[in-house]
C-alpha cells in the first residue's frame, strides 16, 4: 500500500512534492530522446539524485522527472489518464496495479523481463513480483518493498518476563497483556492506528481464507477465518492493550513510542530510519524490529510496496525500459536503499553492508519470503476502507462482529456489482 | 420589435458566458447523475449504464448518507450563529470608541482568515491534543478534565466548529464593522438624550441597521458552512466513527476517491436544490420580519 494513509509522512511528502515541481520545471535541450517519468514524495527526490548515473550511460536519453505529493497521487494519476497526460514510466502502488490495468493503461511487461539481461526475475522476492500480476500478465518490476511488521520496545518487553519477540498470536497476547499491567491504566501495550487499515488487513491475510470469493465477485468477510482475525483485533482494545486512538491525534508517534505509550507498532520500513533518528539517546537500544506473529507460527504479512511501470501511451517505451532496468540494479536500488531507506525487492541488492549489518532490516528479509497480495481487483481500495470502518464501529462498541461482517459483505457486494455485470458481459475482463 | 432583439443581442455574451461556464456543465452534470460512470467506463464508454434515479434511490437509503447530512446540518446549525456571534461581538469591540490600535486588531482578526489551512492544522491539532494540547490545560484551571478532543465522536464535531469559527469570524467581522460605521452617528446621540441604556442602544439602534447586512452575512456563512470539507479533511479524516464526515467530504471520497463521478455527481444535486430550499425559506423569514 502507499503510505498517504498516515498522515505524518504525507505532510513531509507533501513538502517534498512541492519543491520538486518547482525544480522539474527546467528541461533540458530538446534535441534528445525523452522520457517522462513520474514518482512521488520522497522517492521522486531520491530518484532524481540517481539520475546522473544514468545520463552519463545515456547521454542521448532525458528523464524527465516529475514528483508527486502522495497525498494527490492517485487522483493525479487518474486525471491525466482522463485527459491522455499519462508519462512514459511511472511509480505505482502495487494496490493501483489493477486498477490501472483495468483502465488498460498499463503495458504488459512479461517479454521485455524475458529478454533482459538486468531485471533477473529469481532473484526477486517471489511475493514482491507476483504482487504486480494480474490473471498471470505483468505489469510492473519491483521496486521497492513496503511491508509492515513488528516494533517493539525490548526493554518494556524484559521488564515484563520476555525477552524474544512474540512468534505466534497466542504468545503477542501474553506479552501484551503482561506489559499493560507493567504500564498501568495511561500506557498501552500496542498502537492499532484506528485510521490505518493495514494492521488488520496484515493479520486477516494470516488467515488461509480469501478475502473475496469467486474471483473477487464477492465479499467473504462472514468467513470463520475472518471472524477470528476481526475478533482477535476487537479483544486487543476491549482488553485496554490498545487505545483507540488514530494517527491523526498522536501528533508525533516517535516521541509516544519512546514514552512508552506503547511498546508494539505494526509499520513499514521507512520508520527503521526514523526511529533511528528521532528515539532519545538513552533508548537508542531499546527498540527492535521483528517479523509478524502469526495465528500459529511465523505470520504472513502484506505485498506492498512500488512497483514500476510503462505505460500504455508512452511515446518512448524504449527509453522507459531502460530508466527501469537502471533503476532495478543492485548498485542503484542500494543507494535508493541509502537514500530513502525503501528496502529493496532483489535479493542481491541486499548483499550490503549497511543493510547486512543493520539488526533492524533483518526482520524484514526474513518477513520477504512470506509475503501475500491483498485481492487483486480495482475496487480493493474501496473495500479494505470499509473494512477499516468497519472494525472502527466494533471498536467502539457500535457493532458486534457478526453484525460488522455481514453488513461488511453487503457492502462489498454492492461495490463489487459492477465487477460482476462485467465479468458476465465481457468474459473476465476487469 | 427591433428594441426587444437588440436586446437579446446585449445580453448574448453574457448568456453565453454562463451557458458554456454553468448551465452545460450542470447539465452535464445531471445527466452523469443518471449514470453510473466509474472508471470502467472512463476506460471504455461501452461500460457506461443509464441508470435512472438509481444513484438517488441508492443515497437516500444509504445510512451513510444521512449521517453525512446530519453532521453537516451539525455544524451549520451549531456554527453558524455562534460564527455569527463571535464576528459581531469582534466588531463592536473593534468598533468601540475606547479601543485603541483598531486597525491592529482588525488585521490580527483577519489573519487567520488568510492563513493555509494546512498550516493551521498542524497548529490546531496541538491546540485539541489529548495530553498536551493547550484547551484541555486551559479546561484544566476550571476543574475540568481532559477532553478527546480528535479522538470521542461526541467531542470531534465541536472541535471542528471551533476551529471554523477561529478561521472564519474575521472574514464577517469586516463586513459588519463596515455596515457598524455606517450607522449614523446621530440615532445614538438622539437614543441617549432620550435616555436609552447600553442594551437598548445595542437593540433598536444597532441592530435594526445592521440588520440588512447580518440577513446578508448569514446566507453567505450559511451556505459556506453546508460546503464543510476542508476541515475535516486535514483535522480528522471524516472520523472517529464519521462524525466529521460532511456531504461535500462524501462527494469527493465518491468522486475523487473511488471514482464513481455517477453517484458524485447525484451528491452534488442534492446538495443544490437543498441549499436553494434552505436560503428560499432564508429569504422569505427575513421579508416577513421586515415587513412585520
Amino acid at each position: 500500500m502507499s503510505r498517504g494513509s498516515s498522515l505524518q509522512l504525507s505532510r513531509r511528502t507533501v513538502l517534498a512534492g512541492l519543491a520538486g515541481a518547482a525544480v522539474s520545471g527546467c528541461g533540458g535541450t530538446r534535441s534528445k530522446e525523452v522520457v517522462r517519468f513520474w514518482a512521488f514524495g520522497r522517492e521522486g527526490e531520491a530518484t532524481a539524485e540517481l539520475l546522473e548515473e544514468f545520463h552519463a550511460r545515456h547521454p542521448d536519453t532525458e528523464v524527465e522527472i516529475q514528483r508527486l505529493p502522495w497525498i494527490s497521487a492517485h487522483e493525479k494519476l487518474l486525471t491525466a489518464y482522463a485527459g491522455e497526460t499519462l508519462p512514459d514510466v511511472c511509480q505505482l502502488g502495487n494496490t493501483w496495479v489493477p486498477e490501472f490495468a483495468a483502465l488498460d493503461a498499463l503495458e504488459p511487461i512479461d517479454e521485455a523481463v524475458r529478454t533482459s539481461g538486468i531485471v533477473e526475475q529469481q532473484d526477486f522476492f517471489e511475493g514482491t513480483f507476483n504482487a504486480n500480476r494480474i490473471d498471470s500478465v505483468l505489469y510492473g518490476i519491483p521496486w521497492y518493498v513496503d511491508t509492515r511488521l513488528l516494533y517493539y520496545r525490548t526493554d518494556l518487553l524484559k521488564q515484563a518476563g520476555f525477552d524474544h519477540p512474540p512468534a505466534d498470536w497466542a504468545e503477542w497476547s501474553a506479552m501484551m497483556g503482561a506489559i499493560k499491567s507493567l504500564v498501568g491504566p495511561d500506557r498501552y501495550s500496542v498502537l492499532l492506528p484506528l485510521n490505518e487499515f493495514e494492521p488488520l488487513l496484515v493479520l486477516a491475510l494470516q488467515q488461509p481464507s480469501e478475502l473475496l470469493r469467486d474471483e473477487g465477485r464477492w465479499g467473504n468477510f462472514r468467513s470463520p477465518d475472518f471472524h477470528r482475525t476481526l475478533s482477535f483485533y476487537a479483544d486487543i482494545f476491549e482488553r485496554g492493550w490498545a487505545p483507540r486512538m488514530s494517527n491523526t491525534q498522536l501528533s508525533n508517534v516517535w516521541d509516544e513510542f519512546g514514552n512508552g505509550l506503547f511498546s508494539f507498532y505494526i509499520s513499514g520500513p521507512w520508520n527503521i530510519a526514523e526511529f533511528n533518528k528521532r528515539m532519545p539517546a538513552e533508548l537508542k537500544d531499546a527498540w527492535m524490529t521483528a517479523p509478524m506473529p502469526g495465528p500459529e507460527g511465523p505470520g504472513l504479512s502484506s505485498a506492498g510496496g512500488g512497483a514500476l511501470v510503462v505505460m500504455k501511451t508512452a511515446r518512448n517505451k524504449e527509453g522507459a525500459w531502460k530508466l527501469i532496468e537502471y533503476l532495478s540494479e543492485p548498485q542503484t536500488q542500494q543507494r535508493f536503499y541509502e537514500l530513502t531507506g525503501n528496502i529493496p525487492p532483489r535479493r542481491t541488492s541486499w548483499q550490503l553492508p549497511a543493510l547486512e549489518r543493520s539488526p533492524y532490516a533483518r526482520a524484514y528479509y526474513t518477513q520477504l519470503d512470506r509475503l501475500r497480495s491483498p485481492p487483486k481487483v480495482p475496487e480493493w481500495e474501496r473495500i479494505v476502507t470499509e473494512m477499516r470502518l468497519a472494525s472502527e464501529r466494533v471498536v467502539y462498541g457500535r457493532a458486534t462482529v457478526d453484525g460488522a461482517t455481514v453488513q461488511l459483505d453487503a457492502t462489498t457486494d454492492a461495490i463489487l456489482e459492477k465487477r460482476r455485470w462485467m465479468m458476465s458481459r465481457g468474459g473476465g475482463k476487469a | 420589435m427591433k428594441v426587444a432583439r437588440a436586446g437579446w443581442w446585449f445580453v448574448a455574451p453574457a448568456l453565453m458566458v454562463l451557458a458554456v461556464f454553468f448551465f452545460i456543465p450542470v447539465l452535464a452534470a445531471f445527466a452523469m447523475s443518471l449514470t453510473d460512470f466509474d472508471l470502467y467506463a472512463l476506460a471504455d464508454y461501452d461500460n457506461l449504464r443509464f441508470v435512472g434515479f438509481h444513484n438517488y434511490v441508492t443515497l437516500l437509503t444509504q445510512p451513510l448518507f444521512w449521517k453525512a447530512l446530519g453532521n453537516t446540518f451539525y455544524f451549520v446549525i451549531l456554527g453558524v450563529p455562534l460564527s455569527l456571534g463571535a464576528s459581531l461581538g469582534a466588531a463592536l469591540l473593534v468598533n468601540s470608541k475606547l479601543a485603541r490600535f483598531k486597525n491592529v486588531y482588525r488585521t490580527i482578526y483577519f489573519a487567520p482568515v488568510v492563513t493555509t489551512m494546512v498550516a493551521v492544522a498542524v497548529v490546531w491539532r496541538y491546540i485539541f491534543h489529548t495530553r498536551y494540547g493547550f484547551l484541555n490545560y486551559v479546561l484544566g484551571w476550571f476543574g475540568i478534565d481532559p477532553i478527546d478532543w480528535m479522538g470521542d465522536p461526541h467531542w470531534s464535531m465541536p472541535a471542528i466548529v471551533i476551529l471554523a469559527i477561529w478561521k472564519n469570524f474575521g472574514y464577517n467581522m469586516i463586513i459588519l464593522l463596515a455596515a457598524l460605521q455606517s450607522i449614523p452617528e446621530d440615532l445614538y446621540e438622539a437614543a441617549r438624550i432620550d435616555g436609552a441604556s447600553g442594551w437598548q442602544l445595542f437593540r433598536h439602534v444597532t441592530l435594526p441597521g445592521l440588520a440588512p447586512v447580518l440577513l446578508l452575512v448569514s446566507i453567505l456563512t450559511m451556505t459556506g458552512y453546508f460546503q464543510l470539507f476542508a476541515e475535516p479533511y486535514v483535522m480528522t479524516e471524516g472520523g472517529p466513527l464519521q462524525s466529521t464526515l460532511s456531504v461535500l467530504y462524501f462527494m469527493y471520497e465518491e468522486g475523487f476517491k473511488w471514482w464513481s463521478l455517477g453517484r458524485a455527481s447525484a451528491v452534488a444535486f442534492l446538495l443544490f436544490v437543498l441549499m436553494f430550499a434552505i436560503t428560499l425559506l432564508q429569504l422569505r423569514l427575513a421579508r416577513r420580519q421586515v415587513n412585520a
